[in-house]
C-alpha cells in the first residue's frame, strides 16, 4: 500500500515539472494561437544556459535562476519580434514549419557547442534531502520545491492574466486582434511579451529538469510532447488545467515505470490517448480545439 | 459544348522531359556504378515520402510531423513477415500498404479530434507510441534492433548485383507509381475537391464537399504509401532498430525540408526539392550537425520569404506547370452562339 502511495506521490511531484512545460505552451497558444514546436528544445537551451552560468560563476543552479529567467525572457522577446511575428496569420503552415526549423537549429547548435554528452546540474546537499510525511512515505526536498514552485508559477500567471494591465492586453488580443489594435494595443509587442513570459517559465522548468536528471541536446522533443499532453489532458486554454494534466501524466508514468521500466513513457502516452478518446476536450476546457 | 483542358504548352514540354528522364533512369544500371544506383534509389524513396507528405499537408491541410510512424511500421512489418513468417520481402512490401491503411483508420478517428498544430503534435505522439512498442518486441531485437538474415536477403535474388538492380528498379517503380497515383487523384473530381480544400477550406465546405471524409481518405492513402516506402527503405538498409525506423529527423524533418524548398501544395515541388536537398546533402554532409543547422535555417528563410518554394516562384513568374493538372474551361463556338 505504502509502495503505491510513494509511487503516486512521486508521480504527482513530477507532474509539477510537466505542468511548467505545459504552462508556457498553453500561454502562447492562448494569446496568439501559436504552437511552438521548438518549446522542448528551448527548455533544453535553458538547461544549457544554466549549465554555463553555474560553471562560469560557480553558483548553485537554484540561484542561477535569477540570471537564466531574464535571459530566456529576452530571447523570447527577440525571437517573437524578429522571427515569429512574421509567421502569424490565417495560414497554419508558416508558424508550424518555422518553429520546426527552429527546433532543428537549436538541437544541432547545442550539439555543435556542447557535444552529445549527458550533463547534469549539481544543486548540492539539497538534492538528497528528504523528510518523512507519513510512516514509510518520504518526500524529497527538491521535488517538493519544484512542485510548490509550479503551483506558484501557475498562480502567478493566473493573477497576471486576470488582474493586470498586461493580462488584459493578452486577453484582448486573444479575443480579437483587430479590435485590440484599434484600441491602441501594439499587438507585436503584446505577442513578444507573451513569448517572453512563456520562455521565463521555460527557464524555470529547464533548470529543474537539469537538476533532477541527465540532459543532452536531443531530449527536447520528448519534453514538448509531455507539455503538449498535459495541455490537452488539462483542457486547452486553462492554466490550472495544465497542473492537473501534468499530474495525471506524471502519475501514469510513475505507475507504468513500476510495472516495467520500459513502460514508463508508454503508460504516459497511453493515458493521453485514452483521455483523447473519451474526453477530447480535457478536464477543464476553455476553448474548443 | 464545354470541355475541361488540363494540358498547356509547358506541361507538354514537362511531360516529354519527364518521359526522357524516366528512360535514362530505367537504364541507370547500364550507366551508373553501385554508389550511383544506391543514391538514386534513396532519392526515389525520399521523392515518394515527400510527394505523399505534400499531398497530406499541402493539399489536405493535415500537417503531420509523425509520418515516421508509418515508415517504421512498414519497415518493422517487413522484418516481422520475412523473419517470422517466411514471407517473400517484395510481397511484404505490398502487404505493408493495406496493413498501414487498416491501422490508420482508428488512429485518424483519434487524432482528428485535434486541430491544426495540435494535430501535428498528436501525430508525433502516435509515432512515439509506435517507437516504444517496437522496442518491446524482443523477437525483433527490442531496443537495439535486428539485421535481416542472409537467407531472406538471398531470397530476393541470388547474386548481389541482381539484387541491387532489382531493388533499384523497384524503388524507381514505387516513386513513379506514387507520383502517378497522386496526379491521377488530383485530376479526378476528388482532386478538384482537394484543391478547393487547399485554397479555402470554408468555401469548399460550403460548396458541399465533405471535407472530413476527404481528409480521412487522404490520411489513410498516405499512410499506406508511406508504409510501403518504409518497408522498401528498410529492405535496402537490411537492418532496423526503433530509433532509425521512427526517426523524426530522417523521415519527417528532411521530408518537410524537401517539400518546403521545392514548393508545398504543388506536385512538382517535391521533385525539385528532392534534387536540391540531395545536392545540398552531398556537398554539406561532412559538416555533420552543422549541415542540419543550415538545413533548418534555409527552410525558415524559404518559408518566410518564398512560402511557395522554388517551383512556386517559377510557376508564378512564368506560368509553367510540368504536369497537366490545370483546369481550363474551353468554350467551343456553338456554345457561344447558343448563348447569343
Amino acid at each position: 500500500m505504502t509502495l503505491w502511495l510513494n509511487i503516486i506521490l512521486q508521480g504527482v511531484l513530477v507532474g509539477g515539472l510537466y505542468a511548467m512545460f505545459a504552462a508556457g505552451l498553453s500561454l502562447i497558444f492562448g494569446v496568439m494561437r501559436l504552437v511552438n514546436i521548438a518549446h522542448g528544445d528551448l527548455i533544453v537551451l535553458a538547461a544549457y544556459i544554466a549549465l554555463m552560468v553555474t560553471t562560469g560563476l560557480g553558483i548553485n543552479p537554484l540561484l542561477a535562476l535569477v540570471i537564466v529567467v531574464p535571459v530566456m525572457a529576452l530571447i523570447g522577446y527577440g525571437l517573437q519580434r524578429g522571427l515569429l511575428n512574421r509567421t502569424l496569420g490565417d495560414d497554419l503552415l508558416p508558424p508550424l514549419l518555422v518553429t520546426f526549423g527552429l527546433s532543428i537549429i537549436i538541437q544541432n547548435g547545442l550539439l555543435e557547442l556542447f557535444t552529445a554528452d549527458s550533463r547534469k546540474l549539481q544543486a548540492g546537499p539539497i538534492e538528497v534531502q528528504s523528510f518523512q510525511a507519513l510512516p514509510d512515505v518520504w518526500i524529497g526536498a527538491l521535488p517538493l520545491i519544484q512542485f510548490v514552485l509550479a503551483i506558484a508559477v501557475i498562480a502567478g500567471l493566473q493573477w497576471l492574466f486576470y488582474r493586470t494591465a498586461l493580462g488584459r492586453a493578452f486577453r484582448a488580443t486573444s479575443d480579437d486582434q483587430a479590435v485590440a489594435q484599434l484600441m491602441g494595443l501594439d499587438t507585436r509587442h503584446v505577442f513578444a511579451m507573451a513569448m517572453a513570459l512563456s520562455l521565463a517559465v521555460v527557464a524555470i522548468a529547464g533548470v529543474f529538469l537539469a537538476v533532477r536528471a541527465n540532459f543532452d541536446p536531443s531530449i527536447g522533443p520528448a519534453r514538448l510532447i509531455f507539455g503538449f499532453e498535459a495541455v490537452i489532458i488539462g483542457g486547452l486554454g486553462s492554466l490550472w488545467g495544465t497542473l492537473i494534466g501534468g499530474i495525471i501524466l506524471g502519475v501514469a508514468q510513475a505507475i507504468g515505470a513500476q510495472i516495467d521500466p520500459g513502460w514508463q513513457l508508454l503508460a504516459g502516452h497511453i493515458a493521453f490517448l485514452v483521455i483523447l478518446a473519451f474526453r477530447p476536450q480535457g478536464f477543464f476546457p476553455k476553448v474548443s480545439h | 459544348m464545354t470541355k475541361v483542358q488540363h494540358a498547356t504548352r509547358s506541361s507538354q514540354i514537362g511531360v516529354t522531359l519527364i518521359a526522357l528522364a524516366l528512360v535514362a533512369l530505367l537504364a541507370a544500371p547500364a550507366w551508373g556504378d553501385r554508389n550511383t544506383l544506391r543514391l538514386l534509389a534513396e532519392m526515389f524513396t525520399y521523392l515518394a515520402l515527400a510527394s505523399l507528405w505534400n499531398l497530406l499537408a499541402g493539399y489536405a491541410g493535415l500537417v503531420s510531423v509523425g509520418q515516421q510512424a508509418f515508415v517504421g511500421f512498414g519497415g518493422y512489418l517487413l522484418f516481422a513477415l520475412a523473419m517470422l513468417f517466411g514471407v517473400h520481402p517484395i510481397l511484404a512490401i505490398f502487404i505493408a500498404g493495406p496493413a498501414a491503411a487498416l491501422v490508420a483508420v482508428p488512429l485518424a478517428l483519434l487524432i482528428f479530434r485535434l486541430r491544426g498544430a495540435y494535430f501535428a503534435i498528436g501525430t508525433w505522439v502516435v509515432a512515439e507510441v509506435f517507437r516504444l512498442l517496437a522496442s518491446q518486441i524482443s523477437v525483433l531485437g527490442g531496443g537495439s534492433g535486428v539485421s535481416l538474415p542472409a537467407a531472406v536477403i538471398l531470397s530476393i535474388a541470388p547474386t548481389r548485383q541482381m539484387r541491387e538492380f532489382e531493388i533499384y528498379w523497384f524503388a524507381l517503380g514505387l516513386a513513379v507509381v506514387v507520383l502517378a497515383a497522386i496526379v491521377a487523384l488530383l485530376r479526378s473530381r476528388h482532386g478538384l475537391a482537394l484543391t478547393a480544400v487547399r485554397d479555402n477550406e470554408l468555401a469548399a465546405r460550403s460548396n458541399g464537399i465533405d471535407v472530413t471524409r476527404l481528409k480521412l481518405a487522404v490520411y489513410v492513402l498516405t499512410a499506406a504509401g508511406t508504409a510501403m516506402t518504409g518497408a522498401l527503405i528498410f529492405l535496402m538498409k537490411l537492418r532496423i532498430s526503433p530509433d532509425t525506423a521512427f526517426s523524426v529527423n530522417d523521415w519527417t524533418a528532411f521530408v518537410i525540408f524537401i517539400v518546403v524548398i521545392g514548393g508545398i501544395g504543388r506536385i512538382e515541388g517535391p521533385v525539385i526539392g528532392t534534387v536540391i536537398s540531395f545536392l545540398m546533402r552531398q556537398t554539406l554532409a561532412d559538416l555533420g550537425s552543422l549541415y542540419l543547422l543550415i538545413m533548418g535555417a534555409v527552410a525558415i528563410v524559404v518559408m518566410l520569404w518564398a512560402p511557395k518554394g522554388l517551383w512556386g516562384l517559377v510557376a508564378e513568374r512564368f506560368g509553367w506547370q510540368a504536369l497537366p493538372l490545370q483546369r481550363r474551361l474551353i468554350l467551343t463556338p456553338d456554345k457561344l452562339e447558343a448563348k447569343s
